[in-house]
């Protein structure tokens, strides 16, 4: 065992979960989508980029690209949120929330092919 | 030391080395917010308040990065200072470790070599003229340089010596002369210093090490066998191995000085005339006073001295006698076995009665130590020293020898020769078969014309490509004799000042010193002395039709396709059937 591939699954897993918490619920329901839950997810996503930096392979590259394109979908939805709740006028309404949920789910997608890849790295070395 | 070859992206490096600054840093963010979203304040009706997200990424941005904006949107309370203050602290810590990180990592060793040999490789890659690829940069390689810089081509250097690689950027060259430290043995490193480019012309070994010369023959011998590659040895048993896979240009400074010293003992004229037009260019040949026959002292019989004495045995007017500290092993020749630096065994050799003398040891200090005895005894003695350190070059020229012998300096005598006029062998092989009156007069004759400074000697090949208004002329049919060409072109009533040494056909024909009115034909190539500017105005007159028809008929092109076509000048429109 290997703790430093351990760290690596862990950080690339829960950012999918958290991610997954966030997005689960009805669209455009705020209280089925916790703020720290999303603040959570972007922290842990940050940490996943940043921990696949500097891996020359080529599933090393998609692995980066997955995390990059998560990356940038939540700290969209963070941005949309933040403007909702402090520059508009009309605060976080359902069709915020909405928009703030649906950039997750697609950063959720991002997520779910960089665990399949982690999924299918570990298959293939059969170590 | 072997460069970072696959480290191409230092980008990765760079980022891997980051990685774990950047998670503490977004740890200590992360941490910072959350706490400052937690954390009860008040706002200004005294009812309790919670930052936003948004508002604490804001402060804890400002804060962390030391600029300071207050506390916002209102005055914290005591709670929320005491978890900023811890907050401070932790970002101050984050900072200052990624920020020595960075440093440490820009001052790293294997770090800088690898972004050096990324320049490296790119400027080579990029490189879009003819160049030389250049192995140890030594003295010898130091003097081709220059040379390759002051004719106009670029050089590209491998040298495994840090401190001699490092030379390079304080040379003055006039073009960039990109250079590797590394060691030139190994081939993927000469096929990323450009062996295998399309713009590279030939490959010089040049090395104090002959097994890396004979390394760096083979590797270009199979890597890139178009190119001629010229390669040092100083045994035989090297150049014999080089020879045997088929290395071109085998040069062993002893040999070259032997052959030049036979030559000097037996036709004067041939050798002046041999280095007056293989000198490096810029400078000034003196003409020394001919070394005479009679009786010779070889001082050191090692590598030098041997083959020196097999060279010299071929002339019949000059007896030898060889002076070493080992027994005689050479049962032809006198032999004083002694100290050649003292008087005793000088008198023992016969140095009063002496013609000349060879201090060919391998220490300089010997050599002067023999030059200057010697001279003391006999002061008509010819006295040809042999220098093997250049930093010893100030005590060389001190001493008024006949001649010095610097293997630095004939090996890049003959590399230019070979490689700037291709043409300068087979004239100079002619010119050695010539009796010694025909060499005198012609030297008499350029040097007259053109004095002592080395002259501009190079080749020029009447094809589409180097002479592209000449060969289109001649390809219409036009018969023009050499004495019309060389012509200025700003005035064709001056001669320019050159002179056609040797002309080579394709079909295997040669003239030595062909005729003014030798008629030229196309694909032929001229080997030519004169002064820099003449090459650069016959230059102009071989591939600018305005300036080849001015020197030729004396009239003006109209410029333009659309004043050709206007006007009824015959000459000025190439007509297929002209003349």
């Amino acid at each position: 065992m290997n703790l430093e591939k351990v760290i690596f699954g862990f950080f690339i897993v829960l950012a999918a979960t958290l991610n997954f918490g966030f997005f689960v619920g009805d669209i455009d329901d705020p209280s089925h989508h916790d703020i720290y839950e999303l603040f959570a997810a972007i922290v842990v996503s940050l940490i996943a980029t940043v921990l696949k930096f500097g891996d020359r392979t080529q599933i090393g590259a998609v692995h980066l690209a997955t995390s990059l394109v998560a990356d940038l979908q939540l700290i969209a939805a963070a941005m949309v949120w933040g403007y909702a709740a402090h520059v508009s006028a009309g605060g976080v309404t359902p069709e915020m929330v909405a928009r703030v949920v649906s950039l997750s789910g697609g950063a959720l997608f991002a997520n779910v092919v960089s665990v399949a890849i982690l999924i299918a790295e570990t298959i293939m070395q059969r170590r | 030391m072997t460069p970072l070859l696959r480290h191409h992206s230092i980008i990765f490096l760079i980022m891997r080395r980051l990685r774990a600054p950047l998670i503490l840093l977004i740890s200590i963010l992360a941490v910072s917010v959350l706490g400052l979203t937690l954390a009860p304040g008040v706002d200004d009706e005294g009812k309790v308040h919670y930052l936003s997200f948004f508002h604490a990424l804001y402060f804890m941005s400002y804060t962390a990065t030391t600029i300071g904006f207050g506390e916002i949107p209102y005055a914290f309370s005591d709670q929320q200072r005491l978890w900023v203050t811890l907050c401070i602290y932790l970002s101050v810590i984050g900072w200052a470790y990624s920020v020595g990180t960075v440093f440490a990592l820009l001052a790293d060793r294997s770090l800088q070599l690898a972004i050096r040999t990324h320049r490296f490789l790119r400027a080579v890659k990029r490189l879009r003229e003819p160049f030389y690829l250049v192995c140890g940069y030594g003295e010898t390689g130091r003097l081709i340089c220059s040379a390759l810089d002051q004719l106009g081509y670029r050089a590209v250097v491998v040298e495994c010596d840090e401190v001699k690689a490092g030379e390079i950027d304080l040379h003055s060259y006039r073009a960039d002369v990109p250079t590797m430290c590394a060691d030139a043995r190994n081939p993927d490193l000469l096929q990323f210093a450009g062996l295998t480019h399309p713009y590279c012309i030939g490959v010089i070994a040049l090395t104090n090490d002959d097994s890396a010369n004979l390394a760096i023959a083979i590797a270009a011998r199979l890597l890139a066998p178009k190119i001629p590659a010229l390669c040092r040895a100083e045994t035989p048993e090297t150049a014999a191995n080089m020879a045997s896979f088929g290395t071109r240009y085998i040069i062993n400074p002893f040999e070259k000085f032997a052959e030049y010293l036979s030559l000097a003992l037996h036709a004067p004229a041939a050798w002046h005339l041999l280095t007056w037009l293989t000198g490096l260019p810029g400078t000034t040949i003196e003409r020394e006073r001919d070394p005479p026959p009679g009786g010779w002292i070889v001082c050191g019989h090692g590598r030098f001295g041997r083959v020196l004495v097999q060279a010299m045995e071929q002339e019949s007017a000059v007896s030898i006698t060889i002076i070493d500290r080992e027994p005689s092993d050479d049962p032809h020749h006198r032999w004083v076995q002694g100290d050649g630096t003292g008087a005793a065994a000088l008198e023992q050799a016969g140095v009063r009665e002496a013609a000349g003398i060879i201090a060919g040891t391998g220490n300089d200090v010997d050599n002067l130590s023999i030059a200057v005895t010697a001279r003391e005894l006999n002061p008509a003695l010819f006295v040809i020293l042999r220098q093997n350190h250049y930093a010893n070059h100030s005590l060389f020229e001190a001493y008024d020898s006949d001649v010095d012998v610097v293997p630095s300096e004939i090996i890049a005598h003959e590399c230019l020769a070979i490689l700037t006029t291709p043409l300068l062998v087979p004239f100079l092989n002619e010119v050695k078969r010539r009796d010694e009156p025909w060499c005198a007069a012609l030297l008499d004759r350029l040097t007259g014309r053109f004095g002592w400074q080395v002259p501009s000697v190079w080749s020029e090949r009447i094809s589409f490509t180097q002479a592209p208004a000449l060969h289109h002329k001649l390809m219409h049919g036009a018969t023009i004799a050499l004495r019309e060409i060389l012509r200025a072109p700003s005035n064709r009533d001056d001669e320019l000042a050159c002179e056609v040494l040797y002309l080579h056909r394709d079909d295997d024909d040669h003239l030595l010193l062909p005729d003014p009115d030798t008629e030229i034909r196309a694909g032929d190539e001229l080997l030519l002395v004169g002064r820099q500017e003449a090459r650069h105005e016959f230059d102009l007159t071989l591939s600018n039709e305005h300036a080849l028809t001015y020197v030729l008929s004396g009239r003006d092109l109209p410029g333009g396709w659309l004043w050709e076509k206007f006007s009824r000048d015959p000459v000025a429109s190439p007509a297929p059937h002209e003349r």
